[in-house]
């Protein structure tokens, strides 16, 4: 298991979705998956397997993801078939919050 | 964390979009991306551990910015308008540096980046604490501090204020600003991420900006205060000054008179108006004042909410701040103190100073303003007293130095002064060495201070107004006192 740290990056096991951690609740152990499978480190082999059924709805580029209690966040960096689960929970898309441009 | 990542998903998710514009040349993100790659491979190969920019804005400004941040080395933009002893004094601090030097060594590096060299084969580094960008401040003393900007000061700041891929296709925004502001980087990066079209206006001028805008039906533009001054001063109040297709106008660098603001929004009723306050040091907007923010303090007649009109809005989500005393304690509610600020895009470090963060991780900016009941915050001039003219910032010590030096000056102040056109002029209340007949001599000899200024330092930084005293106010303990030159000044005029 990676480590999961904000910065970390990982990669699906199953399919070609990355992503870039962008927040970890305090002292809490995350499991994190993609298409039902553990992620791996960004630079390690994926198996090759198919996405689970349960979790292939894939991922949206750019978007962040978040636990039920939105403090485990993640940023899509690349997208791909399977879709992210903590701890069996699927994550959802955090809502944007809308900032005007100022710069 | 790097930002050649946010270059890398723009180029997944919208690489066909075009990214930027400038004068003729049109870029896609796509061709950025294989831009940025070219030069870095150019990067390393040169054996710099720095890549300079010492030029306007052209195509090379973002290619250099992500090529360095793919190599693994900071960018550092400087300003052109640095008198050349003081420029080379800059460059020995960041060598061995691979420059790119006015208008041939810009053709030179576009003519390898956007040609068909080999691109590098490393990827970029993902190490947070890497240092992206190194952006000299003017500084309040002494020598001008190189603030640095690492990898995860920007990621933070970009991922925290932008919302990724949001712009619609038809959108473009006008930068103005010069590559060594810190808004003429963060822009770079905003618009990438958001994929909205970058157009670069390289020297800014009302007509030339308002041609552009048309031209290229900009969306979105950002400006600093003397600017917008200009532009709607060539608008005018003629019907065909129409910008329909600018939505945003977001502006900052400096403080905004409020008949500007309040004659801009008069004049461009459908645009978006925001202003955004930043510093160098916390990769640019910690607080905006957003388009309801404007909208509801112009249309309101209570005084407390007229006034928001002036202020800089409130915090961004992820960044908090505080206005302390001088023993570092919170200021009440509405009285003056340091703004600090605290946030991951926060970086508060300096090449060779270290962090300036305090223990509990605030920094604090050295500007003064405060903070009203629902935290809209005010900016009140520089701790420091530093002069922002036209969102160039110079340090009166720099200027004093040089008057004392004048075989006629006994002792000097200078000091900023309100100034519609400039946000602040500079101003220098004088002590002559000897007695100074009124009138002929005395206009005599600011001429001769003008020119003794003008020939020693930039033109920017020769006083617009000098008086003559027979002496300068000083506290027991011998400190100038600014403040009260600052009131006598205002009383005299």
């Amino acid at each position: 298991m990676p480590q999961i740290k904000p910065g970390a990056r990982l990669r699906s096991a199953v399919c070609a979705t990355e992503v870039m951690v962008v927040a970890v609740p305090k002292d809490a152990e995350v499991e994190l998956s993609c298409g039902g499978a553990p992620m791996l480190d960004v630079g390690a082999e994926p198996t090759g397997d198919p996405p689970s059924p349960d979790f292939a709805g894939g991922t949206q580029l750019g978007k962040r993801y978040v636990d039920e209690a939105g403090t485990f966040e993640v940023l899509c960096t690349k997208p791909g078939d399977g879709s992210l689960s903590a701890a069996g929970a699927a994550l959802t898309i955090k809502g944007a919050k809308p900032l005007p441009a100022s710069d | 964390m790097n930002v050649m990542m946010l270059l890398d998903m723009a180029r997944s998710g919208h690489g066909d979009r075009v990214a930027l514009v400038s004068g003729g040349e049109r870029l896609t993100y796509a061709e950025l991306f294989a831009a940025a790659g070219r030069g870095a491979a150019l990067l390393r190969d040169s054996g710099a551990r720095h890549a300079a920019l010492l030029d306007e804005s052209s195509p090379a400004l973002p290619v250099l910015l992500f090529a360095s941040s793919w190599a693994g080395m900071p960018f550092v933009p400087l300003n052109y308008r640095l008198a050349a002893g003081e420029l080379d004094a800059l460059l020995a601090r960041v060598e061995p540096a691979h420059l790119v030097r006015g208008a041939e060594g810009r053709r030179n590096f576009l003519l390898h980046a956007l040609g068909d060299a080999e691109t590098t084969q490393a990827e970029w580094g993902m190490d947070p604490d890497e240092i992206a960008v190194l952006l000299f401040t003017s500084g309040t003393t002494g020598p001008p501090k190189a603030a640095l900007l690492r990898h995860q000061h920007l990621v933070s700041y970009i991922l925290g204020s932008v919302e990724f891929g949001a712009a619609g296709e038809d959108e473009a925004t006008l930068v103005s600003v010069p590559p060594y502001h810190i808004a003429g980087i963060a822009s770079i990066l905003s618009s990438v991420y958001a994929g909205r079209r970058l157009v670069q206006l390289p020297a800014f001028d009302a007509d030339a900006w308002l041609h552009l805008a048309r031209n290229e039906a900009v969306t979105h533009a950002f400006v600093v205060p003397t600017m917008l001054a200009r532009i709607i001063d060539a608008l005018g109040d003629a019907r065909d000054a129409e910008l329909p297709r600018l939505r945003a106008l977001a502006y900052g660098g400096g403080k905004m008179p409020q008949p500007v603001i309040e004659r801009a929004m008069r004049l461009l009723p459908n645009t978006d108006f925001t202003n955004a306050y930043g510093l160098t040091e916390t990769s640019s907007t910690i607080s905006v004042l957003t388009p309801d923010d404007h909208r509801e303090a112009a249309a309101s007649e209570d005084p407390a909410l007229r006034r928001r009109l002036v202020s800089v809005g409130q915090p961004l989500p992820l960044v908090e701040v505080e206005i302390r005393d001088e023993d570092g304690k919170p200021a009440p509610c509405g009285a003056r103190g340091e703004i600090h600020v605290r946030g991951e895009q926060v970086s508060g470090e300096y090449l060779g100073g270290g962090s300036q963060l305090l223990a509990d991780g605030f920094f604090p900016t050295r500007d003064a303003g405060s903070l009203d009941e629902a935290g809209y915050l005010f900016l009140d001039g520089r701790i420091d007293d530093v002069i922002v003219r036209g969102g160039e910032n110079m340090s009166p010590g720099e200027i004093e130095d040089v008057l004392l030096a004048h075989p006629a000056v006994a002792d000097c102040a200078v000091i900023g002064v309100p100034d519609e056109q400039w946000g602040e002029a500079v101003a220098a209340v004088v002590v002559p060495r000897h007695e100074v007949d009124p009138n002929a001599q005395r206009d005599e000899l600011r001429d001769q201070l003008r020119e003794w200024v003008r020939e020693r330092l930039r033109s920017s930084r020769v006083p617009e107004r000098i008086e003559f005293r027979d002496e300068l106010p000083y506290n027991e303990t011998g400190k100038l006192l600014r403040r009260v030159v600052r009131e006598q000044l205002a009383a005299s005029t």
